[in-house]
This record gives C-alpha cells, sequence and structure tokens, in this order.
C-alpha cells in the first residue's frame, strides 16, 4: 500500500533528486471538531507511543493542559468558549499540532541538510539527529508548531506517527479517539468523508462549515471540520489564511539564491583560475618537512 | 441500563440530564456520534455546566442543581397537556387506566401518611383499589378521576412552564425547546433515550429523578424499544457487576431483598417476596423469589442447607437498619464500630463530608486497606499539612494495607453498565506481594474459620459450615467462582410439566434461572448470572461480532444478564397483537405461536397476545409503574424539593409549608443538621463533578493523567467573579459549613448566573479527582465541602447541591 511510502519527497538544504519510481498516495489526518469532546485522550496515546512525558504544571484558569506545546507534547487540545450567535455558547476544543503542510516553511527555512524531511505520502518529519537547534522551522511555521528542547537543542513536532503509518497502522491519536473525531487516510477520501460530515452540519444549522485545508501553505495533511470555517480564528486562533512567513521566502526566495549564486561563482572563479593558472605548484622546501 | 452501550445508536433523540457523558463515559459516548452521523439524531444536554457532553450537542439548556425534578415534572406536564404522549402503550402497558385508593392525597407537597417526628411515611394508602375478584381496578377510558392518569395530570398541572423557570431557572424558551425535542418521541416510529448517572442519583431526591424520567419514558412508549429506555451509566469497570452481587445491605445477590428484624420467620420472608398477581394472566415474576433464594443458600451452605433447617434461613443476618455507607461511619463516629474492611474503596475520600469520616476513622481500633496502591484513606492518620491535618499521636487506630492487584493484573468478568458479563484475562503480572482481591478474602475467610474452629465462638455456625469447595481453599479461581454463582444442578431438574424429561442433570452447570428449584436440588449465588457458565462453558468469554438484528445486539458476544437479553421488556417493543411497533426497529414478535425474533423475549415463549400478559413482568400487575404505589420513600409520583442547603428561603413550589421545602423522608442524623450551612453565610450553590481527564480518586497516581489535568480548580461564572473581584487563574478559597478548599479559579463563561424565584443564584464547580496521594499536584479532597445527608431510597449523599461561600485566597 502506497500510503505506507516512506519516499523522500523533499529534504530539507538538499538539491539530490527525489525518488519517483514508487507512486505514492497523500495520507491525511481529519479532525472532525464538531465530533471531538476533548477528551485528551489523543495526547495521551501520543505521549505513549513516543515516550515523551511532559511536566506535571498547574492550572493556570483554563482546561488546555498542558497549556502549550513543547518538546514532550506534541498535541494539545486548545479550547474556546465563543458566541458565534449573542446567547448560544460554544466550547470549540480544537487539537492543535503539525499540519503536515504540502508546502511546508520549516522545511524551506531548514538549513541543515536532511534536518526535515518530507514523505512522498505527505508527512513532515524531523529528524532530530540532523538538526542544529537553529529555530529557522520555528519562524518557518505558519502555525507556530515546532518547539526547540532544553535538554538537547533540537526541534521537535508530531511526525503524524510516520513510523506507525509506515507500517500500515494509524497514528496513535486516530485510534485512541474514542468518538472517531480524528479519522485517518487517502487525502481524498479524508477529504470525501468531510464532505459527508460538513453537509451533516448545515443541516444542523451551522451554515458556514467547511473543510480547513488552507492554499496558502499548499493544503495541509491535517484537516480540520469546522463548525465555522468563515471564522477559523475562533478556534484559538487558527489563522484564517496561512503562508510561510516573508522571512522565509526571503531566506528561500532570494536570499538563498543569492548565496547559491555567490557560491557558485566563487566555484566558478576557481575553476577558471586553475584552468588559467593551473594548479599550484608546492615548493621544494615545504616537500621536506 | 434497560438497554445497552451499543443501542445508543438506534436512538433518534438523545438526552443527556444528570450525567455528562462524553465527559465520564467518553468510549460510551462514542455511540452517541454514531445515532448523530446515521440515523441523524439530535443530542440535548440538560445541566447546570455547560460541559463537553454540551459542546457537541445540537441543545443545551442551563437548570439550577437540585431541581430536576421541576424541570421533568414541567416535561410530564407538556406532554400530557399537548396530548404528546403514545396512547396505545400508556393504555396497554402502564398504570394509567388503574385505580387509586381514595385515601390517597397530596396536600402542598405532602402525601398522605406522614409522620413528621418520624420523618416517613404510613404507605398503606399509595395503593390501587382492589376489586372483589382480588385485582386491581380498571377504568380503560381513563377517566375515572381516581385512575393514574387523571390523577398523574393533576399533580403535575402545578409544573407549569414558567414555575420550571422559577424553580430551576432554566429560561422558558429553552425548557419548551427540550420539552418538544421530547415530545417529539412520543410517535411510534421514534425513539428517545436518556443517559444520566450521579448527576441524577447524588441527591436528595436522587431515586425520584430518575423515577421521573421513567415516567416520562413511559409516557412516549419509550421503554422496551431499541433506542429507549432508561440507562444509567455506570462508573468504573466493574460497579454494575458489585451491585448486582449486592453493593447495598438490603439486598442479597441479584437484587433478592434482604431480610430484616421482621422477617424471622422464613415462610412468611419467602410469601411476602412472592408477589402475587395483580391482574389476570400475569407473570408477576418475583413469584420465583423462593427458587432463587433457596438456590442461594444452597450456593453458599452447600450440604449443610436443608429443607428440615430451613436451608439455613436462620444464619442470616436480620438487619434493625439500612447498612449504607453514611450509616456505616455515622456508627464508627458513635465509636459503636471496632474494625472496618475496606476493599476497593477510598472511602476518606469518597464519602461525604471528610472531616466526620476522618474523625471516625480515628475511632476504630484496626483498618484494613486492601488497594493497589496507598489511598488518603490508608494516609488518614498522616500529617499532610492543610491537605490532610493530623497529629498521628492522637491516632490509635492500627491500619493494615494488604496490597491488591489492580484489574489489569486479575482475570474474571466485568459487568458494564449494559448488563453485559465480559471476561477479562490477566495482562500482567502482579509486583511484589500483591494479591488478588479474591486471595485475599479467601485468606481472611480461611483463618478466621480456623480460629471458630480452634476456640468456638458466640455463633460459629455461619462461618463453619460456608461452603468453600475450592480446589486450593486460599486461591480460588475466578472460574471456579464463576461457575458457583452461575449455578448447578444437585440433583436431577426435571421439567414440572413431563417429569419424565430432565432439564439438567445433577453435578451440570445450569443453562438458566428457569431450571432453578426451591426444593434444594440447585444451587446459584446470583440467579441473574445464571446460564452465564452453562454447560456451554463460558459465555462471558465470547467475541463474536455478528448482528443478525443490525441492531448492535451483538447476541453471542459475551453474556447480557438476565437470559442474555439485550434489552429488558422487549415485549413492549410489539403492540398489544405482537407486532413491532416500528418494524425497522424489530426485535421480538409474535410469530403466530411464539415470541421470537432477534433477542431473548422478555415473556414466557408461548404467551399468545390475546393473553394479555404484561411486558413488566417482574411486576404483579405486569404494566409500567406511573404510579410507584408503595415503591418510593417520599411518594409515589416525584414531587420537587429543595436540596438540604438551599438558595431559597422556601420550596417555591410550597412557599407556606415548612415541611416541605425538603425531601420530607430524607434521613438525618443527630448532629448533622448542626452541619448544614445557611444562605446567609453560604450564598453560593456548588456542585461536585468529574472530569474526563481522571477516573475517580485513583488516576492521581498516573503521571500520564497528571500531566493532562495537573492541578486542583474551581470553576465560577465572569459575574460573580467580577463582584469578587476574583481573576482567572487567581487562588481562591471555597468554603461551606464543614471545610474548605483552596485552588486555581477557572473563571468560564460555561457556568452563567440563573435568575431563581426572583433571585440570582450562582453556581460553583468543584472538579473532584485531588488529594494528598499520587503524582498529581496535591489538592484538597472535595468532600471536605459535602453534607452527610443522602437520598431518601438509596442513601447516596447530596454531592450535587449544597452551599459554599467563595473568596479570593
Amino acid at each position: 500500500m502506497a500510503l505506507q511510502s516512506l519516499d523522500i519527497k523533499a529534504r530539507s538544504a538538499t538539491t539530490t533528486p527525489t525518488p519517483q519510481a514508487r507512486g505514492a498516495i497523500p495520507v491525511a489526518k481529519l479532525i472532525d471538531i464538531s465530533k471531538c469532546i476533548g477528551c485528551k485522550a489523543c495526547q495521551v496515546a501520543c505521549m505513549q507511543w513516543n515516550d515523551l512525558r511532559d511536566e506535571v504544571g498547574d492550572n493556570v484558569g483554563v482546561y488546555d493542559n498542558p497549556a502549550d506545546l513543547t518538546a514532550q507534547s506534541w498535541t494539545v487540545m486548545r479550547f474556546s468558549e465563543v458566541e458565534v450567535e449573542q446567547g448560544r455558547l460554544e466550547w470549540l476544543i480544537r487539537k492543535d499540532g503539525c499540519m503536515h503542510c504540502a508546502d511546508p516553511g520549516c522545511l524551506k527555512a531548514c538549513p541543515a541538510p536532511g534536518a526535515i524531511v518530507q514523505y512522498a505520502n505527505g508527512i513532515v518529519d524531523f529528524h532530530e539527529e540532523h538538526c542544529i537547534g537553529c529555530g529557522y522551522c520555528v519562524t518557518g511555521c505558519p502555525f507556530d508548531i515546532p518547539r526547540i528542547s532544553k535538554k538537547d537543542s533540537k526541534a521537535y513536532k508530531c511526525t503524524l506517527c510516520s513510523d506507525r503509518v509506515a507500517v500500515g497502522l494509524e497514528p496513535a491519536c486516530v485510534k485512541t479517539c474514542p468518538t472517531g473525531a480524528i479519522v485517518f487516510g487517502s487525502k481524498e477520501d479524508m477529504i470525501h468523508h468531510a464532505e459527508g460530515r460538513i453537509a451533516d452540519l448545515k443541516e444542523r444549522g451551522y451554515a458556514n462549515a467547511g473543510l480547513y485545508d488552507p492554499a496558502g501553505v499548499g493544503g495541509t495533511h491535517v484537516m480540520y471540520v469546522l463548525q465555522h470555517a468563515d471564522q477559523p480564528q475562533l478556534y484559538a486562533d487558527l489563522p484564517k489564511d496561512p503562508h510561510i512567513s516573508p522571512l522565509v521566502a526571503l531566506w528561500k526566495g532570494v536570499t538563498k539564491p543569492l548565496m547559491s549564486l555567490g557560491i557558485g561563482v566563487a566555484v566558478l572563479a576557481g575553476f577558471f583560475h586553475y584552468v588559467t593558472a593551473g594548479p599550484k605548484e608546492v615548493e621544494e622546501e615545504n616537500e621536506t618537512d | 441500563m434497560t438497554n445497552h452501550w451499543v443501542d445508543i445508536k438506534n436512538a433518534d433523540f438523545i438526552l443527556i440530564m444528570g450525567g455528562n457523558a462524553a465527559e465520564a463515559h467518553p468510549c460510551g459516548f462514542k455511540w452517541v456520534t454514531e445515532a448523530k452521523a446515521n440515523r441523524k439524531a439530535t443530542l440535548a444536554v440538560v445541566d447546570p455546566r455547560f460541559t463537553r457532553s454540551a459542546a457537541v450537542a445540537d441543545f443545551y439548556a442551563p437548570i439550577r442543581p437540585g431541581s430536576d425534578i421541576a424541570f421533568l415534572g414541567g416535561v410530564i406536564n407538556y406532554l400530557l397537556s399537548h396530548d404528546l404522549i403514545h396512547h396505545d402503550y400508556v393504555k396497554a402497558y402502564t398504570n394509567a387506566p388503574y385505580l387509586v385508593r381514595e385515601d390517597f392525597t397530596f396536600d402542598d407537597g405532602i402525601f398522605s401518611g406522614y409522620n413528621a417526628d418520624k420523618r416517613s411515611y404510613d404507605r398503606e394508602s399509595w395503593n390501587y383499589q382492589i376489586g372483589a375478584d382480588g385485582y386491581v381496578m380498571v377504568d380503560p377510558t381513563m377517566q375515572d378521576p381516581r385512575c393514574v392518569y387523571q390523577l398523574m395530570k393533576q399533580h403535575y398541572s402545578r409544573y407549569t412552564p414558567e414555575m420550571v423557570t422559577q424553580v430551576c431557572g432554566t429560561p422558558t424558551a429553552d425548557f419548551l425547546k427540550v420539552a418538544e425535542m421530547i415530545g417529539a418521541t412520543a410517535t411510534p416510529d421514534k425513539v428517545m433515550t436518556i443517559m444520566y448517572a450521579l448527576g441524577w442519583t447524588q441527591h436528595t431526591v436522587g431515586s425520584q429523578n430518575i423515577r421521573a424520567m421513567a415516567m416520562i419514558q413511559l409516557l412516549l412508549g419509550n421503554i422496551g424499544r431499541p433506542g429507549g429506555g432508561v440507562n444509567a451509566l455506570r462508573g468504573h469497570a466493574n460497579v454494575q457487576g458489585i451491585t448486582d452481587m449486592c453493593l447495598y445491605s438490603d439486598v442479597l445477590p441479584g437484587y433478592l431483598g434482604a431480610p430484616t428484624d421482621a422477617d424471622a420467620v422464613r415462610e412468611e420472608y419467602l410469601a411476602k417476596k412472592s408477589l402475587k398477581p395483580l391482574r389476570p394472566n400475569q407473570m408477576s415474576y418475583w413469584q420465583n423469589f423462593p427458587k432463587f433464594h433457596t438456590s442461594l443458600m444452597k450456593s453458599w451452605y452447600g450440604n449443610a442447607a436443608t429443607a428440615e433447617n430451613g436451608f439455613c434461613y436462620d444464619w442470616l443476618p436480620k438487619k434493625d437498619a439500612p447498612y449504607d455507607v453514611l450509616h456505616i461511619f455515622e456508627l464508627m463516629h458513635q465509636g459503636k464500630m471496632n474494625g472496618f474492611l475496606c476493599q476497593g474503596f477510598n472511602p476518606l475520600a469518597a464519602v461525604s463530608c471528610v472531616k466526620k469520616v476522618r474523625e471516625s476513622l480515628a475511632k476504630l481500633k484496626y483498618l484494613v486497606v486492601m488497594d493497589p496502591l496507598a489511598t488518603e484513606t490508608s494516609e488518614f492518620w498522616q500529617d499532610y499539612g492543610e491537605y490532610n491535618e493530623v497529629d498521628p499521636a492522637q491516632v490509635q487506630t492500627e491500619v493494615f494495607r494488604l496490597p491488591a492487584t489492580c484489574f489489569a493484573e486479575d482475570t474474571g468478568s466485568f459487568t458494564n453498565s449494559g448488563r453485559v458479563l465480559q471476561w477479562h484475562w490477566a495482562a500482567a503480572e502482579p509486583p511484589g506481594e500483591t494479591r488478588s482481591d479474591l486471595d485475599i478474602v479467601a485468606g481472611i475467610f480461611t483463618r478466621l474459620r480456623e480460629l471458630y474452629q480452634k476456640e468456638g465462638g458466640a455463633f460459629p455456625d455461619p462461618v463453619l459450615n460456608l461452603a468453600w469447595a475450592y480446589s486450593t481453599p486460599l486461591t480460588p479461581s475466578p472460574e471456579e467462582v464463576a461457575k458457583e454463582f452461575n449455578g448447578k444442578a444437585i440433583a436431577d431438574v426435571t421439567d414440572p410439566k413431563d417429569p419424565t424429561k430432565v432439564l439438567a442433570k445433577a453435578g451440570e452447570q445450569l443453562a438458566t434461572f428457569a431450571h432453578l428449584r426451591d426444593d434444594g436440588s440447585t444451587s446459584c449465588g446470583n440467579w441473574l448470572y445464571c446460564g452465564a457458565w452453562s454447560q456451554a462453558g463460558n459465555l462471558m468469554a465470547r467475541r463474536d461480532t455478528a448482528d443478525p438484528s443490525g441492531l448492535g445486539f451483538y447476541p453471542a458476544w459475551g453474556f447480557s444478564w438476565p437470559a442474555n437479553r439485550r434489552v429488558l421488556y422487549n415485549r413492549a417493543n410489539a403492540d398489544p397483537a405482537g407486532k413491532p411497533w416500528d418494524p425497522k426497529r424489530k426485535t421480538i414478535a409474535w410469530d403466530g405461536t411464539k415470541w421470537s425474533g432477534f433477542d431473548v423475549p422478555d415473556m414466557a415463549p408461548n404467551a399468545a397476545p390475546e393473553q394479555d400478559v404484561g411486558p413488566f413482568i417482574m411486576h404483579p400487575d405486569g404494566v409500567g409503574h406511573l404510579f410507584a404505589l408503595k415503591g418510593m420513600a417520599e411518594g409515589p409520583f416525584p414531587e420537587h424539593y429543595e436540596p438540604f442547603e438551599t438558595p431559597l428561603a422556601t420550596n417555591p413550589m410550597h412557599p407556606k409549608n415548612p415541611l416541605a421545602t425538603r425531601n420530607p423522608a430524607a434521613r438525618i442524623f443527630k448532629g448533622d443538621e448542626a452541619d448544614l450551612g445557611t444562605v446567609d453565610k453560604f450564598p453560593y450553590v456548588a456542585t461536585t463533578y468529574r472530569l474526563t481527564e481522571h477516573q475517580h480518586y485513583w488516576t492521581k497516581n498516573v503521571l500520564s493523567s497528571a500531566i493532562v489535568q495537573p492541578a486542583q480548580f474551581i470553576e465560577m461564572d465572569e459575574t460573580l467573579a467580577k463582584e469578587k473581584g476574583i481573576a482567572n487563574g487567581d487562588v481562591v478559597k471555597v468554603s461551606s459549613h464543614r471545610g474548605y478548599v483552596r485552588a486555581t479559579a477557572v473563571v468560564t463563561r460555561r457556568l452563567k448566573p440563573l435568575t431563581v424565584d426572583g433571585k440570582t443564584v450562582h453556581t460553583v464547580g468543584v472538579p473532584i479527582h485531588w488529594g494528598f496521594v499520587g503524582v498529581a499536584k496535591q489538592g484538597f479532597l472535595a468532600n471536605r465541602l459535602t453534607p452527610y445527608v443522602g437520598d431518601a431510597n438509596s442513601q447516596t449523599p447530596e454531592y450535587k447541591a449544597f452551599l459554599v461561600n467563595i473568596e479570593k485566597a
């Protein structure tokens, strides 16, 4: 099953061409916020599968615990109390974590070769052994997801359980979700599933129900069904139209080619210098040292 | 549950009230999402708080804690006044047409027979009119002013939508919306389910909350039907199992009423329990009580139980009072108990009024705690500073901790809320010297027996003669115990209609409780579990996912008591002629010669519809009880009474009758009345509850649970916070007349002030789960706040509605 392919589609700071021979079907995790009860079983499953244990924190006046993503918490539930219709409270609970962008800002920004990869199935994965801890991925992420560990100064985030997906299993959070609010499969199937859910929500009075699969980052491999897709910011500031930071665009779009050009110029200059001046002769007296 | 977990997917409308299924039963809640997804079912939540269940509901309505009967009474009035009832069902399957005695009265909140000094009722008048034929008198037209229908209509006519708003604080439009959603299921093709839990039971009117909903479901014709019923969501994995096996002292295993002081003579006791039919042709299934009881005594006492000695009936304790948890700790507090064996129970945390429980435990000579972990109870004598201020030198109680296995370390059966017994297998080796609860009890018993053997004693017979025929007496196997509770034939069991036909040979495991006998030829530890381990083997271990009905009954998955029946009272799913009310929801039907279909019929298999055998076979009249007769302590119709600590001066429904302010039949011990707070000093309503991240007081020992919900908090509305100068995240002190807790404030829009009886009522939310043992942040036991008073029938403490004050700490 091509869902499982771990062929690399893109690799940070690398120009080597990626493999093309095998087909791969893009995958997606669909989070249906209208079905989510905020039980945090997904958070616990994530901890257990990935051997993560965050600090036992404190209550800071909200249900969100841990209060934010950390190197030990790759997914957290964010609770928002909103009144879209006056007098009708809604408690919107959004599972936050890596969106696995088709056009990943983290990967684009990353200067460490192979520290961030994108698999042919769309999963964006961090290979921490290559990470140099520069934090460019944090700047590069339109969703403020990666966190740098205080312990080893490396960046961590949700892997979409690439290790499970690689052997034909669903991500741990999907497996544990008691209400089926999180589902996983090919992106095409997930979009189809979402369409059914959105039709149901519209029948129940959510006229603006819709799918969150933002085009600004080329679409995502983690998508949301939102009751109010016209106002994603209601869901703990989910960006309405996420884009990769202009800093990254600058780095990738202008600076990096310029730098590459600079490197190329240096190489060319060296070559022509070699051609015109020939190899550097070694002085005889030096050979005796 | 009358129905079962999977069956919730068959509902058209789901009401969550008196519970918070998404929060407390997240795995079972999946069936709600199935119903929504596949049947386009709607979900409404009525709760003092906008809960996690409300977060995914189609509609939410707020309600003041402790006012549910006013709301449900309002629904009954709405259904009756808008004629939204399932007429054929009500007429045929309930006692609506039955006539009630002339001397039954209801006067300003008090039913006939009240004795204010005893705080109890003489219930004699709460009964039917009996005709010359010995049967109940009936008016099929339901016009007689003494028929249940008319009395009920009159009783609930006071519960107008305006009164609901006045008592509950629920906006009238919200109430009417919920009533309309409920009423829409009065047609035969629409079914509603109710999911409730401790939000209804933990009140001084807890049992009547549930009665009120049972009446609604009867009026709508929703009991006995797929997607319907009255569904109690039980607590941890096996709380249904311990209830079935006699959690309460007033019953023996299988809900056999236990004998009291009044039941000195066996024959009289059995006759009293063998209810005779009150209408012609009724099954009145409790007529079989002597078979169940005798088989139980044979299971307990084996060969020592003989017809000559009344099957050892005299050895059974005859109670002088109900020994519920409040009474037990009251006696302990009075210094009348020496020792306490505490198994799977953390009373210091779990019982109301921590102060009283701690004082009580300190009066014991010894306390034995069997538990996988240290608990607040086993540590009650230790000083944990403000969380448990004790001078250990002043406590003389000797505490023994016997480390017990946790559920994943032993083998046995779990009974879930839906009455399904499922066998489970040990998944891990227990650590160190841990033993299973079974082994611990066996060890205590065999040592006690040895002592009695050596030393005699006041009354050694019941101990020395207890059947203990396990292959290794110190470690009975779960399989042996399971076979024992299923029961077996001691002599050949024959068919009463054809004595040559042997139903079960001597020594064989029994297949059904229909084979139990009252002559000592069968033994059975719990008649309801009979059939779970028959000659066919351990049916609890079955895992067949075949579902011929398509309704999610899975008849070969585990074993559902009674008789592997998946929906109780399923005869009521068919009309009086035996045809399903809704052809798409067929369970059983009359096929011309017998009842057959996808479920085990809750009916004599050959009882033809013309015989008019009612579907509620446990009742002597065969019908569902809209009028509860003598069954309830405080009246045959649920009536709203205020919580014992009320924010109001009077009961708005009976402002001139102080006797009817609070449940007139609820028991309160001397001394505890003085521990109740009043609204002048404690002006806010508080309610305690659970959070999805934790399980009771256990998971504060689990690191991952501690991480996702680390520290104690208190919830309050924005208006109250502003009035008190409290900001979100501030530390606050919440006090009742009995104690205080200090925790972080969560200021939320999910709680709203309500206008009740002309005044503003704020509700303060007190999640439980924290204590002074575990890996989560230390906290205060929530029950430091709660009062020592319980439901009039079950004595469940009133954890859900009491008074507090709140201050910035």
